[in-house]
This record gives C-alpha cells, sequence and structure tokens, in this order.
C-alpha cells in the first residue's frame, strides 16, 4: 500500500519572527496553521509529555484516559507490569477506544462502534466478523491484525511520573531533560510515593502557549500576586535563581528563605502594589513543615511543551497544560501528598491547596492574565512581545527580575517548529 | 431553649430562610457578611462530585475555621486581582437527610449563573451542598458546607465563594 506523506498546514506559516529571542509575534497565539503545526512538529514530534503517575495504573489492568496536545491517548499497566501508551483512536474507522477517564481489571478495550478489540498494549486483537457471516461477507483475506492498530507511544518513567512521546526522533527521557532539571524533579518526588489527593481542571481562555509563559515568567510573580509577596513567600530579594536548560525548553525558578531577612527598599520606591499591610486571620494555612533538606519554599519546574511540576511550600502538584484550540486551554491540577504523609502532614497540604488552582491565593490571577493578553492583542497579530527583562538571551541566572526562562521557551519552540527568522 | 433541635417542619423552614440570605448574601457582595453563616470551628470546601467519589479530600477550597473563611473575602478584597463579576444562585429545597442532637444534615442542589463585567452570563456552576447545620440560639449555622460540583471543570476562576 502506497501512502501519500503530506504536511498540511505547514508551508502557510508566516515567517517574519525577528531573529531576537526578545520579541515574539502576536500571531503566535492566534493562528490555525500554526496551531496545527504545533500538534505535528511539538505534541506528535520530538518531545516528551507527562501522561499521567504510575500510581494511576498501579495494578495490571489499571488503565487512565489522557492527552498529549489534542491527541486522545490511553495509558494502560499490562499483566507483565509493563506500562503502554496509545493513541485512544480505533484503527478501524478512528472512534475513541476507551471512553471512560479511568478503570481498572480491563483485559483488552472494544471499540463500541464496530467491536474491534486491543490489548493492553495498544494491539489489534480482533475484528467483528472478519470470516463474515456463513461464508459471506467479512474481511479479504490478506487483511492482516497486525497491519493496523492506533499509534503507540514510547513511554518513560522518572520518579513516579510517566511520560510518552509519539516520536522516535526524541532522545531519552533522561537526555531531553538533561541533569539538573531531572535532579531537580528528584528533590521533590525521588524515594517517596506521590498521593493524588485531588484533582480539577481550570478551562483557561487563552493560548495554551500564554499559560506556559505566564508558569515561567518569575518577574510577574510579587507584582501581580500580593499574597505571595506580603507573606514573604516569595520575593525577587529573597535568594533565589532561575534555571534554563541548555535547550531553553525547560526551568527551574526557586527561591528559599533568607533567613535573616530584613525591610526591603526596593519594593517601596517602586510603590508596588505588592506592599500593603495584609494579615491574616488564620495564619496557621502558612505554617507548613520542613519537607526538605533544603531552605528552598518555592520551586517551580517546566518541561518543554506542557508540564508543570510545582512546590509551593507543601503544596506540591503537577500541572498539565492541554491545548483546546488556538484561544483556549485546559489546565489540569493534579495535587499530591505522599504516601509517608501523617495526619498532620495532611492537613497542611489541605489548608495550603487554597494557594493554588482557580481560587487560589496565589494562582487566581495566572487563571485570567493570559485571557487578558488573549484579548488585548486580538487586533494586534502583527505587533510583537517584549521580553528584555534580563537581556536577550536564555541563559540560567541568579537574579529572578529576567524573562530568561520565558525566551528559553521560544528557543526550544522555534527549533522546533522550524521557524525561520529575519531580522 | 437554645441548642434543642426543633421539630421538622419548622427546621425544613429554617434551613431554607438561612439558605436563602446565604445566597442574597454572595448575590449582593455582601461578602464579609459571609463567614457569619458558619460556626468558628466549620468545614467549608469547594471541591467536585468525582473527589468525593473517588475519596480525595483536597478541592478547589479548603477551609476548617471560621478566620479562614474571612482571610478569603479580605484577600478577595485586598489581594487578588479579578475582573468585576457577580453570581446569581438559584437554590433548590433542603433535604433534611438527619435531624439529631449532633446537628442537621442536608443536602440543597444550586445553580449558580455568573455575569461579567461586559454582561456575559453562563452557567458557572452546579451542584449540592452537603451540609451540617448547627442549631445555636434558635439559629442555624453552618458546622459544615462541602460545595460538591458536579463538574470538576472551573472557567477560569473561582473568585467569589460558592
Amino acid at each position: 500500500m502506497t501512502e501519500v506523506t503530506t504536511h498540511a498546514g505547514a508551508a502557510s506559516i508566516p515567517h517574519d519572527w525577528p531573529k531576537s529571542l526578545s520579541r515574539v509575534p502576536y500571531w503566535a497565539f492566534q493562528r490555525e496553521d500554526v496551531y496545527a503545526a504545533e500538534q505535528e512538529r511539538i505534541f506528535r514530534g520530538p518531545a516528551w509529555h507527562f501522561l499521567c503517575l504510575e500510581g494511576d495504573v498501579a495494578q495490571p489492568g489499571d488503565y487512565r484516559a489522557t492527552f498529549v496536545g489534542d491527541a486522545p491517548v490511553v495509558v494502560t499497566r499490562d499483566a507483565e507490569g509493563a506500562i503502554h501508551a496509545f493513541e485512544n483512536r480505533c484503527a478501524h474507522r478512528g472512534a475513541l477506544i476507551c471512553l471512560d477517564e479511568k478503570g481498572k481489571g480491563k483485559k483488552d478495550f472494544a471499540c463500541v462502534y464496530h467491536a474491534w478489540t486491543y490489548n493492553l498494549k495498544g494491539d489489534l486483537t480482533g475484528v467483528a466478523f472478519q470470516k463474515g457471516v456463513k461464508g459471506k461477507g467479512g474481511m479479504p483475506p490478506d487483511f492482516k491484525l497486525s497491519d493496523h492498530g492506533p499509534r503507540k507511544l514510547r513511554v518513560a518513567r522518572l520518579h513516579g511520573l510517566v511520560f510518552g512521546s509519539f516520536s522516535q526522533e526524541a532522545p531519552e527521557l533522561s537526555a531531553y531533560l538533561g541533569a539538573e532539571i531531572e535532579s531537580r524533579i528528584a528533590r521533590v518526588l525521588k524515594g517517596r510515593k506521590p498521593v493524588v489527593i485531588g484533582r480539577y481542571t481550570q478551562a483557561l481562555p487563552n493560548n495554551w502557549k500564554l499559560y506556559v509563559e505566564n508558569v515561567k515568567d518569575s518577574y510577574h510573580a510579587s507584582i501581580l500576586h500580593l499574597f505571595f509577596t506580603t507573606f514573604e513567600i516569595n520575593r525577587l530579594s529573597q535568594k533565589g535563581a532561575i534555571i534554563v536548560d541548555e535547550s531553553g525548553g525547560h526551568h527551574v525558578s526557586y527561591s528559599a528563605i533568607e533567613r535573616k531577612a530584613t525591610g526591603d527598599a526596593d519594593y517601596s520606591e517602586q510603590k508596588l502594589r505588592s506592599d500593603s499591610q495584609y494579615k491574616l486571620a488564620d495564619p496557621t494555612m502558612l505554617q507548613g513543615f520542613r519537607e526538605f533538606d533544603d531552605d528552598v519554599t518555592l520551586q517551580i519546574l517546566t518541561v518543554f511543551p506542557t508540564f508543570v511540576l510545582q512546590q509551593i511550600q507543601n503544596a506540591i502538584a503537577i500541572r498539565q497544560v492541554v491545548p483546546r484550540g488556538p484561544q483556549a486551554a485546559d489546565l489540569n491540577w493534579i495535587l499530591l501528598g505522599f504516601e509517608s504523609d501523617g495526619p498532620e502532614e495532611r492537613l497542611v497540604r489541605l489548608k495550603q491547596a487554597n494557594l493554588v488552582g482557580p481560587a487560589g491565593f496565589i494562582s487566581m490571577e495566572d487563571g485570567c492574565v493570559g485571557g487578558f493578553v488573549q484579548r488585548g492583542v486580538a487586533g494586534a497579530p502583527d505587533k510583537r512581545a517584549v521580553l528584555e527583562m534580563g537581556g536577550h538571551d536564555a541563559q540560567s541566572s541568579e537574579s529572578r527580575v529576567t524573562e530568561a526562562s520565558i525566551r528559553g521557551f521560544w528557543k526550544k519552540y522555534r527549533a522546533l517548529m522550524g521557524i525561520g527568522t529575519t531580522p | 431553649m437554645t441548642n434543642q433541635t426543633p421539630d421538622l417542619q419548622s427546621l425544613a423552614f429554617l434551613l431554607m430562610r438561612a439558605q436563602a440570605d446565604y445566597a442574597r448574601c454572595l448575590d449582593d457582595d455582601r461578602l464579609e457578611e459571609w463567614p457569619d453563616f458558619f460556626v468558628e470551628d466549620c468545614l467549608y470546601k469547594v471541591t467536585s462530585a468525582e473527589n468525593l467519589r473517588d475519596g480525595l479530600e483536597a478541592g478547589m477550597v479548603f477551609a476548617n475555621t471560621r478566620a479562614m473563611l474571612k482571610d478569603r473575602i479580605s484577600a478577595l478584597r485586598e489581594a487578588n486581582i479579578y475582573e468585576r463579576q457577580s453570581y446569581r444562585h438559584v437554590l433548590g429545597a433542603p433535604s433534611i437527610l438527619e435531624a439529631g442532637p449532633q446537628g442537621v444534615r442536608s443536602e440543597t442542589s444550586f445553580l449558580v449563573a455568573r455575569i461579567m463585567r461586559d454582561g456575559r452570563t453562563d452557567v458557572f456552576a452546579t451542584g449540592r451542598y452537603l451540609d451540617v447545620y448547627r442549631i445555636v440560639n434558635g439559629a442555624p449555622l453552618l458546622a459544615q458546607r462541602i460545595v460538591a460540583c458536579d463538574s470538576s471543570r472551573i472557567d477560569t476562576l473561582l473568585a467569589i465563594p460558592l
């Protein structure tokens, strides 16, 4: 069988992208063709995507549905204990194979449309009426089950996380992440068993990249989020740093308690809204426990394109960004505790969960601000965002008054998208 | 008598009145009065039916003291940034599940529309209030309100309480 390979939409992407990493044209957040190309080159391209937790498929026969970009994906654990991931798309006529979000004790998946059946590895094992009925009808004799099946993803596990990639060209996950990023994931997750304590989805009224930019933006944190700043969970004058990996696509922003904190002249001078005198009636929310062997109270980590691992004090969460067209995205929040938590630790996590999510004292604004940009740039596809804070490069930095990790995102994005540059 | 449970009929009336006042308080933007519907050592949670079904404790909002509810409101007023918006609560009649010395357990369905500053009005949330009321000096106060949203999806943000 001959197949025609086309790259629909690829040719039409505009190439008027300035050479500097410090400018981003707004059409990148608006165009359907750009969105389609992202699906092909990033989400089905040589990148790794968070699928689920190992604990979501703890036992043989467990499965969980997720997304890699637009593509629906099923993650399973087979009888031998191996984890598999395959596209949730019947090889026959394309219907969803699995209609549930999750389940247990599954032996195989049968498409409801025509009962084409798949095992837990995603192999096609049966076609209803393959031999016809009473010698009539049925598939032609040369039809082979093994020629058909949904696309399978490569699967890699890391400290209880399951990542997947549609691409054979993606480097191994550890090489994709690099040692520094991997060690920062290990810092939060290694050697303990994460337990999901809550989930929800926040529907964002903006392009997925606007949310990713926001997560990588250490410049805004103490300005937009008063709650954060006033209680000194995060001030840019705290000791901390930005780590940007070599590819640019992954980052870590962290800050640590400055044991002898003093009043901050810099903040007062800027007359930032961040400097009000707001006090909590019940300060127990912020009274955490010592969980790590360092004084880091905040570590936000991203893996290109859409994975976030968050530690804000004892509030640990995974955020998975799922694009939903050029102007919308879903943000799936998975709030974590650990198997080793006692009741008091768990209560702290429940209280500190108030910091994040759509009702989060800190995160509330992040759900809106992407929409403010999306609406703000509606008439300005050819105008460009300015990302010059901290210079023009995408390097690690001891200062968090920088947009280096956002520029890093665009560096990796442009590399994968093959977007040409003009001066 | 102070803490005696009234008969079922007057109880139903008391609860309906308390719920109506609660909804009106939020919808009228008298948020500072909202914690007064709760006892001091209350439990208030906003979560999803799915989290409850799966036995997951954490949700979008968690408070186990009335002071935490006050902090929610002062954060909304003083700290958090969001576009002007309001809710319209439409409540079902409370189903009284249990009435005893520990309190009154009830369940009430709700539908909340959100009205944004540009006039856009959407069904923002539907679900059930899973309540435990304590009758204090003849008045029902919430010892527990679990807001069980039918959907796990929240559009953009959940600023004003449900």
